[in-house]
């Protein structure tokens, strides 16, 4: 045995399948191209030359010996900082097939490392539960056909927008209509939102192509999608367009980005779509928003207002205001008085028990344009990992309480529920939104799947890539480095958004149809939901079905 | 399918003329029950005053009947006619048929004070008083209708059979309009209070058809927290309230009903004269709309009948008549078998965006389309 002084290993010490992704390589194929390690963002590769034995047997000479040779080749580190994210961007570069990431299927010692120099883990993504969740399991079961012919999903007419503001009593709207009081403002648009991802957040190729997109679902495709821009504002030319109305813009509690906002009210050509004002994300609930120094470009730091390449870390809360009540009241009403209360105003919280009490105060606030619940399956660009896995409220329940509360007040027009977190996590997110709206919502927003679906976003709930927080995304989503997001196409973004929301339009057509909804979204429509958990069907109010 | 019959005229008929007519349309219809509502009321034993409110439903035992007459005393109600009905009956299924009731009441001095408001209040209560006493005890009282020249006959069978049970042929109760529905006992169990019409406060309605956005209406009028907006045995009983709702809470004209429960489409609102308030309307009122497929027959106090189609029209309905007499069914032969002396020709299938009016004078139809200017005035 050899000494332990001679062996370099630590108690942090990791070899390959301590690692959660493996890195397979085939020398035979490999031809030392170098494309896998300069597009590695982890450098979790590298070339390496190891001296290789050779045995050599002369039978006739009844000699044997060994010859050696130096062996070129790709290798994998085994420390935390470099270990493999699984993205397989190596495997996307490589021209011969020779290198590949393989899930390690054994447990693996990283997570006990996730906390090197006292740091805990920080990360994107979502909570790293995978599997099908809750809303993947809810049917649609309750089929017009006892007397009905259903309806035909490509031949029949569909309306399928929802309200975003708040609407009246029909009562006090035409007593308002007769005295010429103030009508509340609404906008008309498509039920699924994409959801607040920053212009920090996001790289600005990535930004550009989503918002292309949506202009083009507006205005040629007829499909009025509307995204928001979470919280760091918004690029100056795109507040003095006319793209603005697609636009919903996000103040959160740093109000990074509203200086110049406010300075561009004046020059606006359109109103904005709606103001959100974020209390509270699911993801990550009770933290702010975390833009780490490498984003802070110099772009980003000029929208925002700060010096470049610092850490732009927001408040937990709205430092200046007291009590979440005074807070909601008090900026829903200032912003709705920038805007001319032409602007709907909303607050996005996270998901959590204590729902309810925000609702009923938005109830109270004439102001109060919906609110926007965010369920601890959202994701984020950045947090703590125990907050991502273990911090919220699953947002199907959560939706229906605020929505049962609202319909025990006759109040469930009047403030209308949006949903969020975890919508299409295992892809389902027309079957997932719906569910949702079915269950009380008006709407939902979607963020990650947006990502996966229109940038291809490599991150899963198993630990694959969610390095946003890093600005090392290798696709370009998540990045302020230019030599990153140059490798995503704003145009090919613009024609996978188009493409996602044609299929979530016909798929929303295809749901309703069997169910002879066709004239209204079914925000509500409980008895159309079945699910084969017999708690689940209790504490959500729908049929149990086995 | 439901089977829907609507016949109103100058000169009053007989009930049982409505149930032959209904004979006509049998086809695809399991009979399991036949609603009857009767306006423009006519006993040939007593000289009714149309101002007198009558009770119409059925006491299912001796002592129901004891509690519906003290009730009705408590509340200061003085009995001026009871209608005896000829039973026969081994012709109705159900067994438990103590008495039905129809008789008309003088209602309480007191009331004289009262603004008319408060007496259709007080009326609404009275029913639904009686209707929740029955429903403490077992369910050995149902009251379909207090309302004054309104008569309401509702019963589990075939409609001629039911017709035939009460000697409804006899013409003793004969009146000038009279709404008959045939039910399919389709999606929600048979229950009395399921048959159509559905009544409030003078207000009812008749639907065929499956209304698919029932639950999400009926929780919303459900959190008016109104008396009067509940029971929903039916998916079809939200047609009324929201009817009565247009035009009782909200008092908007009956061209406003339509709007509210098939609003206009987004490019026809933005061409329409008063498309500012309509879009409105629909923002308000959005938890109203219907997604049919149905057909919506319904009458008024002052013998107004109307009909409308959900949006996607996918159901059948027919109006036709001549001056003086006209009928509305869901099947054309139903129109045919009630008003035979008619020029047929001139029948007529309304489309998504109409509302027919046939007016108390009975003379000639009114069509209203939706795409119409909508009289702002009577609003502000
Ligand atoms: S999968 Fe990604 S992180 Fe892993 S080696 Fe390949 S490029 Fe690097
Ligand atoms: S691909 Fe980019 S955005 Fe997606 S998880 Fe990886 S780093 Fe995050």
């Amino acid at each position: 045995m050899v000494s332990a002084r001679s062996v370099s290993v630590g108690p942090s010490s990791l070899s390959y399948t301590d690692l959660p992704w493996i890195i397979q390589h085939r020398e035979d194929r490999c031809t030392l191209c170098g494309h896998c390690t300069a597009v590695c963002p982890k450098e979790a590769i590298y070339l390496a030359y190891r001296r290789q034995r050779m045995p050599k047997l002369d039978v006739l000479k009844k000699s044997r010996g060994n010859e050696y040779r130096t062996f070129v080749g790709i290798r994998q580190k085994t420390n935390m900082a470099n270990a493999c994210i699984g993205c397989s961007m190596c495997s996307m570069v490589c021209p011969n097939e020779a290198i590949m990431p393989v899930p390690n299927t054994n447990e693996h010692r990283t997570l006990f490392f996730h906390n090197q120099k006292g740091q805990p883990q920080t990360r994107g993504g979502r909570r790293n539960v995978s599997g099908p969740n809750l809303l993947d399991r809810i049917m649609f079961n309750r089929i017009s056909m006892l007397t009905d012919p259903a309806l035909d999903a490509g031949r029949h007419e569909f309306n399928l927008t929802t309200t975003l503001g708040r609407t009246l009593a029909p009562e006090e709207f035409l007593k308002r209509q007769r005295e010429g009081g103030w009508i509340p403002p609404t906008r008309e648009i498509f039920p699924f939102v994409i959801g607040s991802m920053s212009f920090g957040a996001l790289s600005p190729n990535m930004w550009l192509g989503l918002l292309q997109g949506v202009a083009y679902c507006n205005e040629v495709l007829g499909i009025p999608v509307v995204m928001c821009t979470g919280e760091g504002g918004c690029p100056p030319w795109v507040l003095k367009s006319p793209y603005l109305k697609y636009i919903v813009l996000q103040i959160a509690s740093g109000y990074f980005g509203w200086d110049e906002i406010i300075r561009a009210i004046p020059e606006m050509q359109c109103d904005p779509a709606a103001i959100e004002i974020k209390y509270g994300q699911g993801a990550k609930p009770g933290d702010g928003g975390l833009l780490m120094w490498f984003k802070v470009s110099k772009l980003i730091a000029r929208l925002r207002g700060v010096p470049e390449g610092v850490d732009l870390p927001s408040p937990p809360v709205h430092q200046t205001l007291y009590s979440i009540e005074e807070s909601v009241m008090k900026m829903i009403q200032t912003m709705s008085t920038a805007f001319g209360h032409k602007v709907p105003v909303y607050p996005k919280i996270s998901a959590s028990t204590s729902a309810k009490s925000v609702l009923n105060n938005l109830v109270r606030n004439p102001y109060a344009g919906g609110l926007l619940i965010d369920g601890i399956d959202g994701g984020t660009g950045a947090a703590y990992n125990v907050s991502m896995d273990a911090t919220g409220h699953p947002i199907a329940s959560n939706v229906r309480e605020c929505y049962l509360d609202l319909v025990a007040q006759g109040k469930q027009n009047e403030i209308p529920i949006f949903a969020a977190g975890g919508i299409g996590k295992n892809g389902n997110v027309t079957q997932n939104g719906m569910a949702l709206i079915m269950l009380g919502a008006s709407g939902v927003h979607i963020g990650k799947y947006i990502m996966q679906s229109v940038a291809g976003c490599l991150g899963n709930e198993k630990s694959r890539c969610n390095v946003c927080n890093v600005g090392i995304c290798p696709k370009g989503i998540t990045s302020q480095n230019p030599k990153l997001y140059r490798r995503l196409d704003p145009d090919l973004v613009a024609e996978r958004v188009s493409e996602v929301f044609m299929s979530i339009s016909t798929e929303a057509k295809k749901i309703m149809a069997p169910l002879g909804r066709s004239q209204s979204l079914p925000v509500g429509m409980s008895d159309a939901l079945g699910i084969s958990d017999k708690d689940a069907a209790d504490r959500l109010g729908i049929k149990y079905v086995c | 399918m439901c089977r829907l019959a609507l016949k109103t005229a100058i000169e009053p008929f007989s009930p049982y003329e409505v149930l032959t007519a209904m004979e006509a349309m049998q086809e695809g219809y399991d009979g399991s029950g036949l609603g009857l509502l009767l306006r423009g009321l006519n006993f040939d034993d007593f000289k009714y005053d149309s101002k007198n409110p009558v009770l119409s439903g059925i006491a299912h035992s001796e002592a129901a009947w004891q509690r519906l007459n003290s009730i009705m005393e408590q509340r200061g109600y003085e009995l001026q006619y009871d209608h005896k009905f000829e039973t026969i009956p081994s012709l109705v299924e159900a067994k438990d048929r103590y008495r039905y009731f129809l008789r008309v009441y003088k209602m309480p001095a007191a009331f004289a004070e009262k603004s008319t408001e408060e007496i259709e209040d007080e009326l609404m209560l009275t029913r639904l008083f009686l209707r929740a006493n029955g429903e403490e005890n077992g369910n050995d009282l149902t009251a379909f209708s207090f309302w004054p020249d309104v008569a309401t006959i509702k019963e589990v069978g075939w409609p001629l059979d039911i017709g035939n049970a009460l000697t409804l042929h006899d013409n003793r109760i004969t009146s000038r309009v009279c709404m008959a529905q045939g039910r399919q006992n389709t999606n929600y169990g048979i229950n009395l209070y399921a048959c159509h019409p559905f009544f409030i406060q003078g207000i009812a309605t008749m639907t065929n058809g499956e209304n698919t956005a029932f639950v999400p209406i009926r929780d919303w009028l459900l959190g008016k927290h109104y008396p009067g907006y509940m029971g929903y045995q039916s998916d079809s009983e939200v047609f009324a309230h929201i009817l009565h709702y247009t035009l009782k809470q909200l008092k908007l004209p009956l061209q406003a009903y339509k709007h509210i429960i098939t609003p206009l489409k987004n490019a026809e609102l933005d061409k329409h004269p008063q498309g500012v308030f309509l879009r409105g309307l629909r923002d308000v009122c959005r938890r109203l709309i219907i997604d049919g497929p149905n057909a919506v027959i319904g009458t008024l106090p002052d013998e107004t009948c109307l009909l409308v189609m959900d949006h996607k029209k996918m159901r059948p309905a027919t109006v036709g008549g001549r001056d003086g007499a006209w009928a509305i069914a869901s099947e054309m032969c139903g129109v045919a078998a009630m008003i035979p002396d008619r020029d047929p020709s001139l029948d007529f299938q309304p489309m998504r965006e109409h509302t027919i009016i046939v007016p108390p004078d009975r003379k000639e139809l009114t069509i209203w389309s939706q795409l119409d200017p909508y009289p702002l005035a009577q609003v502000a």
